[in-house]
């Protein structure tokens, strides 16, 4: 008895997990639809389609099913002989493509809608790299990366979807994206802006959106959704929409940020970093920068990603180093950090990359060194 | 005289009889969808709950480009042309396939393609990593070294391919038994001549686009690269103009199998046969027109992407047509329901649902919602397990007692049968709603939203994987200790094979045509 009664209560607490995650996996079945007008209009007509193949499997399977019942070889012993009946297949032809046309004419007029991106108030430009976005407002002199945020943790809301630094866009403004890549195909992807475009090296793809006013201080999150490599599945799009006054005082103080930084990178520049301060600021930026491919231990994933450890290049002169860090290697994974990292930061991590690991060469590469091969570029 | 053969494992390097080499490909298709399955194993393994807790994003790409090249290339194709050796000269009349020495060359390229691309999962770099559609310039430029493998590879299958629709071309036309018209085919015939004539237009397609890949990544051409004048949008036009036919070229023969099974187990002659035959060859030819509706991100312009989601949109009808023939052949006819017709049956159902998630796919706008995310993948594998891989497990068990002479034990069958239903509902339908709810394909790992549906597919997908491994132990009872058959074991079957032949079907038949009237 006692096991019986610990079965069934066994079985109780089961079925209410499965009802309490059914629940709870209910309120997210369906398609988001959204905020922006596109968007919305791409749920209507998702529901459209939806509702009309329910409609259709109800006729279709609904006759399967009652064959199953009542034409079965013991309710039904002598089969019917007919084969061919030229009237109803004459009518299930027709029915489907009046079907198609009904659901043809509202995809069409959306479709008309969602690739017009005439007439935008402002632009901006959305670059995907291996394994991160790069924004650039062309109406200001605002550019920055997106990085993922590595630190969240799995049971965070937002793991795998937040990033350093969101793009931010004005509310009730029509926003052209002018889409391109680096080096393979990504693709930009916000569920809630029904905005999915491929980003294309060599090429630029056009597509808008127009968020209304009411949902100033919202943050929508998406991902690239185009196989681009090891870190496919870490590179996410935030975007934050802000009322039009917050968004005129973000652009000032990105400006003032931009000002505030180059301040501060021609000091450093300009300064002579010692070992133990390039070691220190290198480690930072080598295990945010490099690390996911050359690996905290230097020993990269070869052939793909190479050993920095014992390299040829790490060990050898310094120029060809500051060479590959600051222009990339054309053809590989490798990009090139010139306009990414500071001059002060690029010392830093070249100097690391000479000295961690027993690599040991003693040579310390100054801000100033790396200003010197630029110039002479 | 006529079961005389030869013996040991030169009867089977040597062989030129379409039976023998017919099994061959029936096994090794097997074997291919053990593989390709342990990898998908891996897969949902790691998807079971968001984190990475077996392997790193890099070999993670690895097994969803190995699993569905496998799948693709090795497993579903195979098979097909496994079905088609075995049953195309039986139900025609004829002793043989016409062309019975590049009939054995053509399978015995295929374990020397794939051993050579499994190799490339051990090579420094990995195997190929960038997904089975292999865009540039992702597996041009960014491809292992491996990729050149994959690339040969690739070549052999397509030139084992070519070979074999060649063969059936060739046997359709020339080799039927008097009396047997083109329009008194069984309709499997009929879809597999369709078939061979996608694979003889589209496989060169491929080629091409592996040839230029390979010159792309070692003799300085730019085909796909924007630096040097190339595209990379073109390469997936070129690849999407092989990869739609392909799509029918896996379905189209199952299409055919469901055609025979459905009319035998419902007593009744199919419904609308010259439609069926008409709309088979409209979708073959639909199928080069739509390509494009793979891509209706990558930026076309407005008309382009109108015409293809409209043509795309067309290909509902002749489908449609097939799918209400079935239903009208079972209507008022004297059901039963063996295993064979059970696989049949969810055939219908299950590949209907995945006929409407495609016209929702086709409809360009509210694509830019699904594509490559989980509802793509939802949708494909509707049309591939329960469309192409249960129409080959029906077939296999219809034509086992033709082909061995030993019946399968029914209950067995419908084990399989029940099981698989319920696993692959459980593992691919919770993928629509990760597709709508948001989830990209082709990522290791996700956030906390998609858990709950990635669970309940992960566990459909192990219960699928060992379902699998007991139909082969079914299959091995059967062929070892089954129940003799008898020479026509299904009531309502019809056809040479079933009237004219014994069970098991002799090593050397037709040698004389049969009579057809």
């Amino acid at each position: 008895m006692a096991i019986r009664r610990k079965l069934i209560a066994g079985i109780a607490s089961l079925l209410s997990v499965l009802l309490s995650g059914g629940v709870q996996a209910a309120s997210d079945l369906n398609m988001r639809p959204g905020v922006t007008e596109t968007s919305i209009g791409a749920f209507d007509l998702h529901m459209m389609v939806v509702w009309v193949m329910v409609a259709i499997s109800v006729v279709v399977f609904g006759a399967m099913i009652y064959s199953f019942i009542f034409h079965r070889k013991s309710k039904n012993p002598t089969p019917a002989t007919f084969s061919h009946s030229t009237s109803v297949e004459f009518v299930w032809t027709i029915i489907p493509i009046i079907i198609l046309v009904y659901l043809t004419w509202p995809a069409v007029k959306l479709l008309v809608k969602m690739e017009d991106a005439s007439e935008s108030e402002m632009s901006i430009q959305v670059t995907g790299s291996q394994w991160k976005w790069h924004y650039k407002y062309l109406e200001n002199d605002i550019n920055f990366f997106s990085n993922l945020d590595r630190t969240l943790a799995v049971d965070d809301p937002n793991y795998l979807l937040e990033v350093d630094n969101m793009l931010v866009i004005p509310v009730d403004t029509k926003v052209r994206f002018l889409v391109t890549a680096d080096d393979v195909i990504h693709s930009w992807w916000v569920p809630d802006l029904a905005v999915k475009k491929d980003a294309i090296p060599g090429f630029i793809n056009e597509t808008w959106t127009n968020i209304p006013a009411e949902h100033a201080g919202k943050i929508f999150r998406g991902q690239c959704t185009e196989l681009c490599g090891k870190d496919h599945g870490f590179m996410p799009v935030v975007v934050k929409v802000l009322s039009k006054d917050d968004y005129k005082a973000w652009v000032a103080t990105k400006n003032d940020e931009r000002i505030a930084a180059e301040k501060a990178a021609a000091e450093a520049a300009a300064a002579s970093w010692d070992m133990d301060k390039l070691m220190a600021l290198g480690k930072t930026t080598y295990d945010a920068k490099c690390g996911m491919c050359h690996m905290p231990n230097g020993l990269g994933m070869p052939p793909t990603f190479p050993a920095l450890k014992d390299s040829r290049i790490a060990k050898g002169p310094a120029e060809g180093h500051i060479d590959i860090v600051v222009n990339g290697k054309t053809g590989t994974s490798m990009a090139a950090y010139g306009a990414q990292l500071t001059d002060a930061e690029m010392a830093a991590v070249i100097t690391y990359e000479r000295n961690a690991w027993g690599n040991n060469t003693g040579d310390t590469v100054q801000p100033a060194d790396i200003q010197a091969f630029k110039a002479g570029n | 005289m006529s079961d005389h053969h030869p013996t040991g494992f030169t009867r089977w390097l040597y062989t030129t009889n379409h039976k023998d080499i017919g099994s061959m490909y029936l096994w090794f298709s097997f074997v291919m969808f053990l593989i390709g399955g342990a990898m998908a194993m891996v897969i949902r393994a790691e998807l079971y709950q968001p984190g990475l807790q077996f392997v790193e994003p890099n070999f993670f790409n690895q097994m969803t480009t190995m699993h569905g090249l496998i799948m693709v290339f090795g497993a579903v194709m195979p098979s097909m042309v496994g079905l088609a050796n075995w049953l195309i000269p039986m139900q025609v009349g004829a002793p043989d396939m016409a062309l019975p020495r590049m009939n054995n060359w053509s399978f015995w390229i295929l374990p020397f393609a794939f051993t050579l691309l499994l190799s490339s999962l051990f090579m420094d770099g990995g195997a190929p990593n960038f997904g089975w559609t292999f865009y540039a310039p992702l597996s041009t430029t960014y491809g292992p070294p491996s990729t050149d493998f994959f690339i040969l590879g690739v070549h052999m299958m397509g030139i084992s391919s070519i070979m074999g629709a060649i063969n059936v071309i060739v046997t359709v036309f020339n080799m039927r038994a008097p009396g047997m018209t083109l329009m008194k085919m069984p309709l499997f015939v009929w879809t597999w001549l369709i078939t061979a004539f996608l694979l003889i237009m589209v496989m060169p397609v491929l080629a091409g686009t592996v040839t230029m890949m390979l010159t792309d990544r070692h003799f300085g051409t730019a085909f796909f690269d924007a630096a040097g004048g190339g595209d990379p949008v073109m390469f997936q036009h070129i690849f999407w103009f092989f990869g739609h036919p392909e799509v029918y070229i896996m379905i189209l023969p199952a299409f055919g199998v469901v055609s025979e099974i459905i009319p035998a187990f419902s007593r009744k002659k199919l419904f609308g046969y010259s439609s069926m035959v008409y709309a088979t060859a409209s979708i073959a030819l639909l199928s080069f027109i739509v390509w494009a509706h793979h891509m209706f991100a990558v930026g076309m312009p407005l008309a382009g992407e109108l015409f293809f989601m409209i043509a795309t949109m067309l290909i509902a009808v002749p489908t449609g047509v097939k799918v209400f023939n079935w239903v009208a052949t079972m209507w008022q006819g004297s059901l039963t329901f063996e295993t064979p017709m059970l696989f049949s049956i969810a055939f219908v159902i299950l590949f209907t649902i995945g006929g409407f998630s495609g016209v929702m796919l086709a409809m360009a706008p509210v694509d830019f919602q699904y594509h490559d995310t989980y509802f793509v993948v939802a949708h494909f594998h509707y049309v591939l397990f329960p469309g192409a891989i249960f129409g080959t497990t029906a077939a296999v068990y219809y034509w086992l007692p033709k082909w061995t002479g030993k019946m399968y034990n029914e209950t067995s069958g419908k084990i399989h049968f029940w099981l698989s239903m319920i696993f692959v509902n459980l593992t691919f339908f919770p993928m629509h709603f990760s597709g709508l709810a948001g989830m990209p394909r082709r990522i290791p790992d996700y956030n906390m939203m998609f858990a709950d549906f990635n669970m309940w597919a992960s566990i459909g997908a192990f219960g699928l994987g060992l379902t699998q491994i007991y139909f082969l132990i079914t299959l091995v009872i059967a062929i070892r200790s089954g129940k003799k058959a008898e020479d026509k074991q299904w009531e309502g079957a019809t056809g040479l094979e079933w009237d004219a032949l014994p069970s098991p079907a002799p090593y050397h038949t037709f040698s004389t045509p049969p009579k057809v009237d």
